[in-house]
């Protein structure tokens, strides 16, 4: 480890704390550019899209788990279902599955 | 001072924000102590996991951080690690800005951004009218408790935990991931597009061997900014839209 934690926290939140307190503060209109506006739109389900695939499948002991985790995620997730419940259930799909592999 | 009848007190408004912030630090609790088994992995003390959870409030942003420490990577790549996977609060308190009382102080704009998160912009801009802060104040109150002490815990008790339990709480993110950006896509088949293309685009840079050299974080940005600018440049949005969803 040759980098210092604290100072990695410390670049962090500031960066977090900039991009969630500077557009309230410095922003009285609204944003026009059309490019940026849908660039920032579309941003969001990208990062966590490239974030969650294939490394979801990834994390689990086996793949198999993860892969079912992520089918039943997708399908409870498409129905409109809770937070806790989605992510709850993805939990509790990994532990059955591994049960039985 | 005159008091008009009609307008909640300040401790009212404070406390429909707790009330309604109440669901969300109990989710906020189960999902953060996953994220205190990954801080832990990269490296972190307890202490530090506390931090980093009170100050960023972000479980993609803080995750994706967590890897970068992991790797030990250069700092310029937590800034833009941060800066990618925390874009969307860009556009959450933009979007804030507008619900503002005209005059609003500086110090109340600072503090209503400081915990703009996933959930608690959508049920501050779930309110009627005006966004009184007091109402975020009292929904952070509890939310960000939640959030800063499940991770304090998940640091200190994921290792204590069998390993198939942590196998099976790893998900726990990716599902909270997957609740953010499904009902959407379902909702407009042009974001459905892009999350296919992303995850299509993601499992390609992970396994070919042409990108064998790129890490999580820097392929992360790349394909950020080049699936959503495509994104942007063949479908761009007319119409005022929102980067939200109901809480």
């Amino acid at each position: 480890m040759q980098h210092d934690i604290y100072i990695y926290l410390l670049l962090m939140s500031a960066m977090t704390l900039a991009i969630r307190i500077l557009p309230l503060v410095l922003i009285r209109g609204e944003i026009r550019n059309t490019f940026l506006r849908s660039f920032l739109y579309y941003v969001p389900y990208v990062t966590l899209a490239v974030m969650t695939f294939p490394s979801m499948v990834e994390a689990t002991k086996s793949p198999l788990s993860g892969t079912a985790a992520l089918l039943v995620g997708l399908g409870l997730a498409w129905r409109g279902a809770s937070l806790f419940c989605v992510a709850a259930t993805c939990c509790i799909i990994v532990f059955v599955t591994e049960l039985f592999l | 001072m005159q008091v008009n009848p009609l307008e909640k007190s300040r401790s009212q408004v404070f406390y429909e924000g707790v009330h309604d912030g109440i669901p969300i630090a109990l989710g906020y609790f189960v999902v953060s102590f996953t994220l205190g088994i990954a801080a832990k992995n990269a490296g972190l003390s307890p202490f530090q996991g506390f931090l980093a959870s009170l100050f960023n409030n972000a479980s993609a942003g803080e995750f994706a951080g967590f890897s970068v420490i992991a790797a030990d990577a250069p700092y310029l790549e937590i800034l833009l690690i941060t800066l990618v996977a925390n874009a969307r609060y860009m556009l959450m308190s933009c979007a804030l800005s507008q619900r503002m009382r005209p005059g609003t102080s500086l110090w109340h704009r600072i503090f209503v951004g400081f915990d703009v998160t996933d959930e608690l912009f959508g049920i501050s801009i779930a309110r009627h009218g005006l966004l009184d802060p007091f109402y975020c104040y009292g929904a952070y109150s509890v939310a960000l408790p939640g959030w800063a002490f499940g991770t304090l815990f998940g640091v200190i008790a994921g290792n204590v935990l069998p390993a198939m339990l942590v196998s099976a709480l790893s998900v726990a993110l990716y599902g909270m991931f997957l609740w953010i950006i499904i009902p959407p896509a379902k909702r407009d088949s042009i974001i459905l597009r892009l999350v296919a293309v992303s995850f299509a685009a993601s499992f390609l840079l992970t396994h070919a061997s042409f990108a064998a050299g790129i890490s999580f974080g820097t392929r992360t940005i790349l394909l950020t900014v080049l699936i959503a600018g495509a994104g942007a440049l063949l479908f761009p949005i007319k119409e005022k839209k929102e980067a939200d969803h109901a809480a």
